[in-house]
């Protein structure tokens, strides 16, 4: 049977990173290479086999779990390792070896001048198997392992430059950044376990809707921790600090880890629990609002940074925001839709974006570059594809899930959502134009001793796939005559509840309670799928996305001038210019008490109070022995002496 | 028990004079021949006591257990005089407060 394989996906990175983080020196680079790409392609191809069992399981079948062993026990309390399949888990899992077999290969001509090339790889593919257990695990515990190891692999990719302080002092700040969400993330897997006395995804989701009371207290906190576990991992609002600084690392790594995967992991978490999220409203909208907020936001942001990599960085995080305000408004499939779609177009972007720091020589400044078209053409067409891509032109991949997005916000939200994601929109089609214009077109601002040269074919080719995806990707959910699609009918079995039977339930738990339960019958009517709103939105999207790339036309293009003059002076710019502030205030608020409070403990309570008490024993001890060794003075008569006397007082004693 | 027989207590009395006498001859002598000799002195006397209330009781463990006493005495001996052999190469010398290198 096919689908036995499915322990083998993770596996195979795994042995890849082993094998290349011990031997990898002695290997020789080529060999290094060809071990971490082929492991991803090993669980590519893996990954279509077991897509192919999935498909020959007897029908109404949609969930296939694999327990390799049983990982611990206590009591009644026991944990299997084990790997789960169903619709949800094939699309990641396809996202995960696909697009990280693609940045693997990129990232061989990238790296290839590095001298720890065998310690990126090592990594790079620890990454791409925890990467896989986060989405394979079939409870929330090993879910968590997953969670906690890209976060580690992320700490050690971002500080590749180990020699760089501003490398060190990122790493550092987006795993202890990512760690308050963790810690979230657990205490929220503690009170499931508290609740339904299993962490198992399938049996707790099937117990959901008998065990928690709709918009109870129990269901609100759990999702709520959830989602700040998530709001960590995906770079939300408040904790989305640590994405922008994590562009220190290796370019293939913002690509796979900071763009594409792992910072979808959080999305990814969401849908996984979306029967909890569903039986949640008021979490819900926090998630939709936090979305909301977080899409506007980074985009803001995104127009006044001139660092190549940060602007992809705020975008992603923009990005980010899209999904999880599809999230917030219910509409999981579009949440999906856009993760898959802007892997695509986002690590073509970051890919791109390597090529060019790659052909000028490191570097990064946009004010820097310019006129690069003629030089790279292969990284600029391909730029250009996926830019219009995530500006969200029909027909491109970017167009139909950003638009699924904005509609399900409109329907299923309210207005506030939509006006904020289609200004989001809006500024998105402008920022990435604006990073199109400057790097590429116009005149020249290279610095004359810099040649700038397309990268090699083991580059570009991946950027070609990348940007063939990212404008056939919205195959997976063009909008049908009935209004459903490929990606959602793929997803249907996952994400189906049934909210009727949920209200009965938690009716039923409130009566036994002696609680009167509140109406509602409002919640249970069916929302009509308005075709031609749908059609209206599309066509005002295009328009929105065509505004922005001409607005950023003008300024970049026809009167470089202008950008200069409305910025000049206007402290509204400097403040989004300094991202807001928000990275001094958390300096302020958290990061100097806390350094405060750990100098206050090491100097006085650490080497004074605990450090005294044990040093203080020791020489109390030394000195008690000094008077003691007298005694031992090596003469034996003495020894003979001293036994003879104690066997003669234990005598005196004992009778 | 019949008259004319020793009674017990003459031979623990025995006993206990060699064992003090061994004990005082390890404490005070510093020549190491005669510390091992008054060693091999508080075995004797251990063995005399040992026989002695065998032979009270009626019991034959003693005597056994005597017997294994003589034989860890030989042993003893042995390795013991090849310790004094090997002490009187070092230094040329049987005074035991010589040998006071053992110590911290």
């Amino acid at each position: 049977m096919l689908l036995k394989l499915t322990c083998l996906v993770p596996l195979f990175p795994l042995i890849g990173s082993i094998i290349n983080g011990f031997f990898g020196l002695r290997i020789g680079k080529n060999a290094v290479g060809i071990i971490a790409a082929g492991s991803m392609a090993l669980s590519f191809l893996t990954s279509i086999l077991i897509f192919v069992g999935f498909l020959m399981l007897p029908e109404g079948q949609h969930v296939f779990e694999q327990v390799v062993w049983t990982w611990f026990g206590a009591g009644d309390f026991s944990v299997d390792f084990g790997f789960q399949v169903d619709p949800l888990t094939l699309v990641m899992m396809f996202v995960v070896t696909g697009v990280g077999f693609i940045i693997h290969v990129y990232a061989i001509g990238y790296m290839h001048e590095e001298f720890s090339f065998y310690r990126f790889f090592a990594y790079f593919n620890l990454f791409a198997s925890m990467m896989l257990l986060l989405i394979m695990g079939n409870n929330f515990l090993l879910m968590f392992i997953g969670w906690e190891g890209v976060g580690c692999c992320s700490y050690f990719l971002i500080g590749y430059y180990f020699e760089k302080k501003s490398a060190c002092d990122a790493g550092t700040k987006a795993f202890i950044v990512n760690r308050v969400g963790d810690f979230a993330f657990l205490l929220a897997v503690m009170y499931i376990f508290n609740i339904f006395g299993t962490i198992d995804f399938t049996e707790v989701m099937h117990a959901a809707p008998e065990k928690l009371i709709y918009a109870g207290e129990a269901v609100t906190i759990i999702t709520l921790l959830l989602f700040v576990g998530a709001t960590g991992k995906s770079a939300q609002i408040p904790l989305y600090t640590w994405l922008p600084d994590a562009m220190e690392g290796p370019t293939p790594v913002s690509a796979l880890i900071h763009a594409a995967t792992m910072v979808t992991a959080g999305v990814y978490m969401i849908v996984r629990c979306s029967v909890l999220f569903n039986l949640a409203p008021m979490t819900m909208m926090v998630v939709a609002g936090t979305g909301a907020a977080t899409a506007i936001m980074a985009a803001t942001i995104g127009m006044t940074q001139f660092d190549i990599k940060r602007v992809l960085a705020y975008s992603t995080v923009s990005q980010i925001g899209y999904m999880i305000l599809a999230c917030g408004v219910g509409a999981y499939t579009a949440a999906i839709f856009h993760l898959v779609t802007h892997a695509f177009f986002k690590a073509c972007l970051f890919l791109g974006s390597g090529s060019v720091i790659h052909g000028i020589h490191g570097e990064q400044d946009m004010r820097k570059m310019g006129g690069l078209k003629n030089y790279m053409p292969v990284t600029y067409w391909t730029f250009l594809v996926s830019t219009l891509a995530i500006a969200g032109i029909p027909p491109l991949s970017g167009f139909f899930s950003k638009d699924e997005v904005l509609y399900h916000a409109l329907m299923d939200g309210n207005i506030i959502f939509w006006g904020m994601g289609i200004s989001a929109a809006l500024l998105t089609a402008f920022y990435m134009f604006r990073l199109v214009f400057m790097t590429f077109h116009g005149e020249s601002r290279v610095d004359p001793d810099v040649h700038p040269h397309e990268s090699p074919k083991v580059m570009t080719m991946p950027l070609v796939i990348l940007a063939g995806l990212a404008t056939v990707g919205g195959i997976l959910g063009i909008p049908l005559f009935h209004g459903w699609h490929i990606l959602h009918n793929w997803l249907e079995p996952v994400l189906h509840f049934d909210l009727a039977n949920a209200l009965d339930h938690s009716k039923h738990m409130l009566h036994e309670a002696g609680q009167h339960a509140p109406s509602w019958a409002h919640l249970l009517n069916p929302k009509e799928h308005n075709l031609w709103l749908e059609i209206f939105l599309m066509a005002f999207s295009a328009c929105v996305a065509i505004t922005g790339i001409v607005a950023a036309y003008i300024f970049y293009i026809k009167r470089p001038d202008l950008p200069e003059k409305f910025t000049k002076g206007q402290w509204g710019f400097e403040l989004v210019q300094n991202k807001y502030g928000v990275d001094e205030l958390y300096d302020e608020a958290f990061v100097k008490p806390t350094v405060e409070a750990s100098h206050l403990l090491w100097k006085e309570c650490d080497a004074k109070g605990i450090d005294g008490t044990v040093i203080g024993t020791a020489k109390s001890i030394g000195w008690l022995s000094e008077r003691a060794r007298a005694f031992q003075s090596g003469f034996v008569r003495n020894y003979a002496l001293f036994i003879a006397v104690g066997f003669i007082s234990l005598l005196l004693i004992m009778f | 028990m019949f008259e004319g027989t020793v009674p017990l207590e003459h031979y623990l009395a025995l006993s206990a004079v060699l064992f003090v006498i061994g004990i005082v001859g390890v404490l005070v002598r510093r020549n190491v021949i005669v510390v091992f000799m008054s060693v091999e002195i508080m075995l004797n006397a251990v063995n005399i006591s040992l026989i002695a209330f065998d032979n009270y009781l009626n019991l034959t463990n003693g005597q056994i257990f005597s017997f294994m006493v003589m034989c860890v005495a030989a042993a003893e001996v042995s390795v013991g005089l090849a310790i004094i052999i090997a002490l009187h190469r070092n230094k040329p010398t049987v005074n035991l407060d010589e040998f006071n290198l053992l110590k911290w």
